[in-house]
């Protein structure tokens, strides 16, 4: 199908918001930065966030009758929420760490090892 | 020209952002440049939701996610972001694992999108948008407006169909969050006397 | 539904053009008119507001400012000053990070631009209009910060890094205070959306929020103040102090892009001072209702509304402009804060004083529902936004008379009295 010329649906949303998931697992997996994995998890939440929004539009598939509804704006904006609370405790976290071994690598945060 | 789907078209254009510059944090090595990045991905994702209908969520998606979450993640930034931390590298192999994770996710999601019939294709846009604020406002109170049946009596009381206790907890969690917070990033030097002064 | 006429106008426009050539050209014209529109308030503002920053600041230093430029009293100054900036070579220090330190001056300008997209210049001129547009702005507003701190990260110097550092703290610490004064007319309206509020507001000067309620009227200052801070205007312009930071976040600009970010702070500016004219000051609704006086209203024809649109305007930008000219006079005025008192005024000040006028606001429209000095009654008129929700394609003319009508039960709307339960189970549930 012909994207400019035919209206979108629920799946190409999904589409971006399966791409932004695996960029956020890579970034989480790839990156040494501690700030690095936290960009990491807001991608992997606004990935979900995409769903959300996608599933509960009403024109995005044939009939709105499986459309979330108002449910998916809400859960949305929960995510939101919780994102902003989860960067806080996290960025608080990674500079407790800073200040006491000087670095941000989460390579050397091992001294539970054992 | 007139059959330009315009929706499709700006879906195209904000859809395309977010996946390009989502790709632009994984492959940047600099984290500044990585959240710089993830600011713009984050804007269009504020589009997407615009799009789909969801203007409230957009206008908080641009208000808390990218005017509060990534100005704090941006300070933090900028409080570490010293010679060695700027950018760090990562060995060949983590990036293979990570690659494969990714694909095989990628894989799994995108068949599974197009599997179902309905979410293919939708209904063309209207041109005028339903206001989504006053609903979602009331819902947190308790009350679902776009959900008043008759047939079910629990969703006429308030409280019982939506969303006032998770936002009751929500709030709650934010309260802790931010004293936890002030509490773990609190100076723990000791204060001299000229400061206490002060 | 005054914001629903805003669109069909613009749609009006595209059609009209739509006559003589392609639509999507059409409509590609209509956006970029109000492209230019905007980006005129935005220049030709900037510079207006550079120059009378130049002549007060000289007044109040006891000077005469600029008087040659231009013949009567410099008037051509900041034209003169805009050639040379563009005429300025352009340097970028030699560790800089090439692609940030360029594109940080377009940040700052596109979100103070992007501001005035939703900002309501009379009744139903607005260019995008937006349901959510109170907080679109102050979102929008938000993001001026990252040029300020992306631009002083990538020069490489301490002075800039110093500088940005401050304003990320400042900017995100006065986020919570102005988000919680703007609340507080959005309560009283029942609405977002900025042409809505401004148009509760209309008739006599009584009608302006300032005079709804003393807590509107304590909260107005907070406002202002906030505003103030998070535009980074002295005294809080901590960002750019030259007396320590030499200056701040733009020590390394020069040329153009310097003169960019200085076209988004006056951006900026003239849009918080907007904001500020339409959630307290009526808006485009003069102290006395001439308008309605002379009969130029929809209600008398288009030419007519146009008109009286048109004298809105005026209204609005001369309002906006004068709590600009107070920005400036309290800057030439007031010494700066430190960085410790900044964040201590917001934090200690800012926000219990905002939350404790939420709270109060609350209570007066608990109390006195439909508030002391206005005339009408709005009670019936604007409670209820869930109208619009609901007949989303009724026309402006037959939505226009309805809002008039005060008091009266408006036969239009069937689904008012269906919310109008709803929040009163809302109310006696809780």
């Amino acid at each position: 199908m012909n994207l400019l010329t035919e209206p979108v649906g629920v799946a190409h949303f999904m589409v971006v918001g399966a791409i932004m998931f695996a960029c956020g697992v890579v970034c989480m997996a790839v990156k040494r930065n501690a700030l690095g994995v936290l960009m990491g998890i807001e991608l992997v939440l606004n990935g979900a966030n995409i769903n959300f929004v996608a599933l509960g539009s009403k024109f995005l598939q044939k009939d709105g009758a499986f459309s979330l509804g108002l449910d998916g704006q809400f859960i949305a904006l929960f995510v939101i929420v919780l994102a902003a609370a989860e960067a806080a405790v996290a960025l608080a976290i990674t500079l407790n760490f800073y200040n006491n071994h000087s670095t941000v690598d989460v390579d050397r945060a091992n001294e539970l090892k054992g | 020209m007139d059959s330009i789907n315009w929706h499709s078209f700006f879906f195209l254009l904000f859809g395309l952002l977010a996946s390009a510059f989502a790709v632009g944090v994984v492959v940047a090595s600099s984290v500044v440049r990585m959240a710089l990045y993830l600011i713009v991905a984050l804007a269009a994702t504020a589009g997407l939701f615009f799009l789909a209908g969801a203007d409230f969520v957009g206008a908080m998606q641009i208000m808390i996610y990218v005017g509060g979450t990534l100005v704090l993640l941006v300070f933090g930034v900028m409080l570490t972001a010293q010679g060695p931390f700027v950018s760090m590298k990562t060995g060949g192999g983590d990036w293979l694992l990570a690659s494969l994770v990714a694909g095989a996710l990628l894989a799994l999601l995108i068949p599974v999108a197009f599997s179902v019939p309905d979410w293919r294709g939708g209904e063309p846009a209207p041109a005028v948008m339903e206001p989504t604020a006053t609903p979602i406002g009331v819902g947190l109170l308790g009350v679902r407006v776009d959900k008043l049946d008759a047939d079910r009596p629990e969703s006429l009381k308030p409280g019982m169909s939506s969303y006032l206790l998770p936002f009751e907890i929500v709030s709650m969690h934010l309260l802790v969050v931010l004293v936890g917070a002030a509490y773990l990033a609190r100076t723990k030097r000791r204060r001299s006397p000229s400061q206490i002064e002060s | 539904m005054p914001g629903l006429g805003s669109l069909r106008n613009n749609t009006l426009v595209a059609e009209f053009f739509s006559q003589y050539m392609w639509s999507w050209a059409a409509y590609l014209l209509t956006g970029l008119i109000h492209c230019a529109l905007l980006i005129q308030v935005g220049a030709v503002g900037a510079l207006f507001f550079i120059w009378a920053e130049r002549k007060v600041s000289g007044r109040i230093q006891d000077r005469l400012g600029p008087t040659r430029v231009g013949g009567m009293f410099g008037w051509l100054q900041s034209l003169a000053d805009g050639i040379k900036l563009i005429t300025k070579e352009d340097l970028m220090p030699d560790g800089a990070d090439g692609l940030l330190f360029r594109i940080a001056p377009y940040i700052s300008f596109c979100a103070s631009f992007a501001a005035l997209m939703a900002l309501p210049f009379s009744d139903g001129w607005v260019a995008i209009p937006i349901n959510t547009g109170v907080f679109f702005i102050l979102a929008v507003l938000g993001l001026e910060v990252f040029g300020v701190i992306l631009g002083g990260y990538a020069s490489a110097s301490k002075w800039s890094l110093f500088g940005a550092m401050r304003e990320a703290a400042q900017v995100v610490s006065y986020e919570v205070p102005l988000g919680m004064c703007v609340v507080v007319p959005v309560l009283i309206t029942g609405t977002m959306d900025l042409v809505q509020i401004g148009t509760f507001q209309e008739g006599w000067f009584t009608n302006w929020l300032i005079l709804h309620d003393p807590f509107t009227f304590i909260i107005f200052w907070v406002y202002f103040t906030c505003a103030l801070a998070s535009v980074n205007r002295a005294p809080f312009d901590l960002a750019e102090a030259e007396s320590e930071l030499v200056a701040g976040f733009h020590t390394e600009y020069s040329g153009i892009r310097w003169s960019y970010f200085f076209m988004a702070e006056y951006g900026s500016m003239f849009a918080v001072s907007g904001l500020a004219t339409i959630l307290f000051f009526g808006g485009w609704n003069g102290p006395v209702p001439i308008t309605g006086w002379l009969g130029l209203t929809h209600e008398t024809g288009p030419i007519a509304g146009y008109i009286g649109n048109f004298l809105g305007l005026v209204n609005f930008v001369g309002k906006t402009s004068l709590f600009v000219i107070v920005m400036i006079w309290v800057r030439w005025t007031l010494p700066r804060l430190r960085i410790d008192q900044v964040m201590k005024m917001c934090l200690k000040f800012c926000v219990p004083i905002a939350a404790v006028m939420f709270l109060g606001a609350t209570f007066w429209q608990r109390q006195f529902p439909g508030g002391v000095l206005l005339k009408t009654s709005y009670g019936d008129r604007y409670v209820v936004t869930e109208a619009d929700t609901a007949a989303p394609a009724k026309s402006k003319d037959s939505a226009k008379p309805a809002a008039k009508t005060a008091g009266e039960a408006s036969p239009g709307q069937p689904s008012a009295d269906k919310t109008a339960s709803v929040s009163h189970r809302v109310t006696k549930g809780s």
